[in-house]
């Protein structure tokens, strides 16, 4: 009989698994039968120490990780999958998820303690803030200096086609749901955006589904720089453990900062347990918690986010480059700029 | 009398509910006007968003085309975290947005004005504002309709906060006012308080009206006391003119009785008869004497209520006194002694202040044992006349002495003695009325009693 339900278990299991594309996964079994199944866009490298802290203090419980895409994360929660937690960087879609009713309310002191623009309608919850960045290859810029700001780089790059050509990195926006956020508050704050895209258009650029893949073509030399590459902790530990071969450049000027958030599905089986996950995750985003946390925390105050220094706004403008129209024509501008071969 | 509820406690109550029901209803006004202000707060915020988006509408290439503005969506995040729905249509065909969100309003919608309407959508109440723009698409104008709806928890937080802070508002109000409603009631009632401790202090045999200012609606309530208090004043003064008029009346006939007994006695030499006629006379005194203090009472009571001031020497009172009760002293064999110092002058009536000593000074003869002495003593000291009026009978017996003061009271030991109980009545009214008063006491050294009338010097 047991072993019955197992094998239906299972089978129930890799249906569901088929539906979606599964990037990576991990189970940290309990010593209990409650289950937290958690879909992230999150790299397991990046993720892992939140999900042992969790296990070490929870024992009991079952942790089921998916890694997904953002945009599979999105449509995944929306079919009404049940997921207990959902963690992505793309906070235009986790917000949609929020607005459209499919997230759970969650209060406890630890969420209090986020401050006002970290959090949504006690639905979404931030507990990382990470920049874009730009990531070089030291060797390929020898003889140039470094650039600061983005008018700096789009200077290099044009005044330098033949040593760039082929190896300019970004984004490809209608893939990366990421990437296309990047793409749309960049281009809304600042004419450089477009600029800067003509001149990489010209230069044959490379472009990448993941942040991940970017910084390794830097790293064995195919790249010699990679545009809008989240800043995460593990582009700067590469850039330490590279000798000074490749370096994280933030643009001054403006600076797009994304909040990783996370949120409870409607159809979380185990909503409690999400809520203690959330409450760990903001604790680790306000450093409320000792240990190494692989993603940066939210360091921005109230002040800087009220003069647009800080992270991205969680409200409903998220929800503007999310329309089929304006992405429809946002990516007919952004392939004019820079697919011109 | 029934005391039936205070008036004071009444009016506090009946204020205390009306400033309730005034504070209850300033609290829903301001509560209500700060849900309006809220929501209109929201609908101009959505009719600016609604605008914004219809603002981008234009026809390219046959086709209608709009983009979302940025600040459309950045508005509405920028007053409250609420959740926010859009739709574009032209006519049927829905061209971005949420297809099921009702746009409100009528079918079709009028163009170029903005339309609000409360409704749900995805189970959550919202505001809807919609506005319609005809926008030309191959050459015919197309009614295209622009729907965005906010989910209303930032107005009904806001309005929430300010309901709040009226409710403290109105409690505060509502206590203050109570605290006003007591003192208004206090106020109010204080003339009312004021005439009935005017009536209260008033002596017993004062009659007098009030002659106070009194506010408009106590003016008959103290007109009817005037007036009940005239009728008694009249009526108690027939009956003491009846009184005097009936005493005169018996004391005539009885002098006429008297003399001829005197007569009698003279002419007869029967030792029996004699002794019956003593008897006779004596008993004539007797009545004479209590209609003389019937008299003397309500000549008191007619005298006191407009009492003269002249001076009145207390020595030469007392001489007078003494001289015109020797005769009934000495048939008892008993010695009157006067010792008067120097003039001794008080303001008061004299007939009634000889009324009030011959009374007492009858008083301490009749009680006094043959063969002793009564003596007056005249004296002033510390602002005060005094007549002491000492004899040597039995006293008061230890019994506290002040109710044979009461009109009609006789001592314990008083059974056997012809007396009416009147005199100490009289000397006690007349005192009062002079400001003054009786003193009874036991006399410190031997037997007997001491009567003192008190007087303040002139």
């Amino acid at each position: 009989m047991r072993l019955a339900c197992l094998a239906l278990c299972l089978t129930l299991w890799s249906g569901l698994a088929a539906a979606f594309e599964v990037e990576d996964q991990r189970r940290l079994q309990g010593s209990g039968d409650r289950v937290l199944r958690i879909l992230s866009t999150a790299d397991l490298e990046v993720f892992a120490p939140y999900l042992d802290a969790f296990h070490a203090e929870n024992p009991e419980v079952t942790l089921d990780y998916v890694v997904v895409s953002s945009a599979e994360l999105h449509r995944v929660i929306r079919s009404g999958a049940t997921f207990d937690l959902a963690i992505s960087s793309a906070m235009d879609l986790q917000f949609q998820l929020a607005n459209d009713g499919l997230a759970r309310p969650h209060r406890s002191p630890a969420v209090d303690a986020l401050p006002s623009w970290g959090r949504w309608r006690d639905v979404i919850f931030a507990f990382a803030a990470e920049p874009a960045v730009a990531v070089i290859a030291t060797e390929r810029f020898a003889g140039l200096p470094l650039p600061t700001t983005r008018q700096d780089l789009i200077a290099i790059l044009r005044d330098n086609p033949d040593r760039f050509r082929g190896a300019v990195g970004t984004y490809d926006v209608r893939e990366s749901g990421l990437g296309y956020l990047f793409a749309t508050q960049e281009a809304r704050e600042t004419d450089a955006y477009w600029r800067l895209s003509e001149v990489m258009g010209r230069l044959e650029p490379q472009l990448y589904c993941c942040s991940g893949e970017m910084i390794d073509a830097v790293a064995n030399g195919r790249l010699a720089v990679a545009y809008n590459v989240l800043g995460s902790y593990a582009a700067d530990r590469l850039a330490r453990s590279s000798g000074g071969r490749v370096q994280v450049l933030r643009m001054t000027g403006f600076s797009n900062v994304i909040l990783r958030t996370a949120l409870i599905p409607q159809a979380a089986d185990a909503p409690r347990l999400a809520g203690r996950f959330i409450d760990m995750l903001a604790e680790t985003g306000l450093r409320a918690r000792p240990g190494d946390w692989p993603l940066p925390p939210l360091g921005h105050t109230e002040a800087q986010a009220a003069a647009r220094l800080g992270p991205i706004r969680l409200g409903p403008a998220l929800m503007v480059y999310l329309d089929p129209l304006n992405r429809r024509a946002f990516l007919e501008e952004w392939e004019n700029a820079i697919d011109q071969r | 009398m029934t005391a039936t509820g205070s008036i004071g406690r009444r009016l506090t109550l009946l204020l205390a509910g009306v400033a309730a029901l005034l504070s209850l209803l300033s609290w829903g006004m301001v509560s209500s006007l700060a849900r309006q202000a809220a929501e209109r707060a929201q609908d101009d915020v959505l009719a600016a968003s609604v605008t914004t988006i219809a603002e981008t509408l234009r026809p390219e290439a046959g086709e209608i085309r709009l983009e979302l503005p940025y600040s459309a969506f950045s508005m509405l995040g920028a007053i409250s975290d609420d959740r926010v729905f859009y739709r574009v249509s032209a006519g049927d065909r829905v061209l971005t947005g949420y297809p099921d969100l009702p746009h409100g309003g009528p079918d079709p919608i009028p163009a170029g004005r903005v339309l609000f309407e409360t409704g749900a959508y995805l189970g959550d109440p919202v505001r809807i504002a919609s506005l319609t723009r005809l926008v030309l698409a191959d050459a015919r104008p197309v009614p295209v309709t622009v729907t965005v709806a906010q989910t209303q928890d930032g107005v009904r937080a806001v309005s929430g906060d300010l309901s709040r802070l009226a409710a403290i508002l109105s409690v505060a109000f509502f206590l203050i006012a109570v605290g006003l409603s007591f003192v208004a009631a206090r106020a109010s009632l204080r003339p009312l308080n004021e005439i009935t401790q005017a009536v209260l202090r008033r002596g017993p045999s004062d009659l007098r009206p009030l002659r106070r200012a009194a506010p408009a609606e106590l003016a008959p309530l103290v007109g009817a006391l005037d007036r009940l208090m005239g009728r008694l004043g009249l009526s108690i003064r027939r009956s003491e003119e009846f009184i005097a008029e009936a005493a005169h009346r018996i004391r005539t006939p009885l002098a006429t009785v008297r003399a001829q007994a005197e007569i009698s006695l003279r002419a007869i030499e029967d030792e029996a008869g004699r002794q019956r006629l003593r008897r006779m006379i004596r008993a004539v005194d007797e009545s004479s004497r209590s209609a003389g203090q019937l008299l003397d009472h309500a000549t008191v009571a007619f005298r006191a209520e407009d009492l003269s001031r002249a001076p009145v020497d207390l020595a030469d009172l007392a001489r007078r006194a003494v001289e015109a009760l020797e005769p009934t002293a000495t048939l008892r064999d008993i010695d009157l002694r006067l010792e008067a110092g120097s003039a001794t002058t008080v303001r008061g009536d004299a007939v009634l202040l000889d009324s009030a000593l011959r009374n007492v000074l009858d008083n301490a003869i009749k009680y006094s044992p043959e063969d002793t002495t009564v003596t007056l003593q005249v004296h002033a000291a510390d602002g005060q006349a005094r007549i002491d009026v000492l004899d040597q009978g039995p006293g008061f017996d230890g019994a506290p002495a002040e109710h044979l003061l009461a009109r009609f009271k006789r001592g314990a030991n008083a059974t056997g003695i012809v007396g009416s109980g009147l005199g100490l009545t009289i000397a006690a009214d007349v005192l009062r009325a002079h400001g003054g008063r009786v003193e009874l006491a036991q006399r410190s050294e031997g037997s007997g009693a001491c009567v003192s009338l008190a007087l303040p010097s002139a």
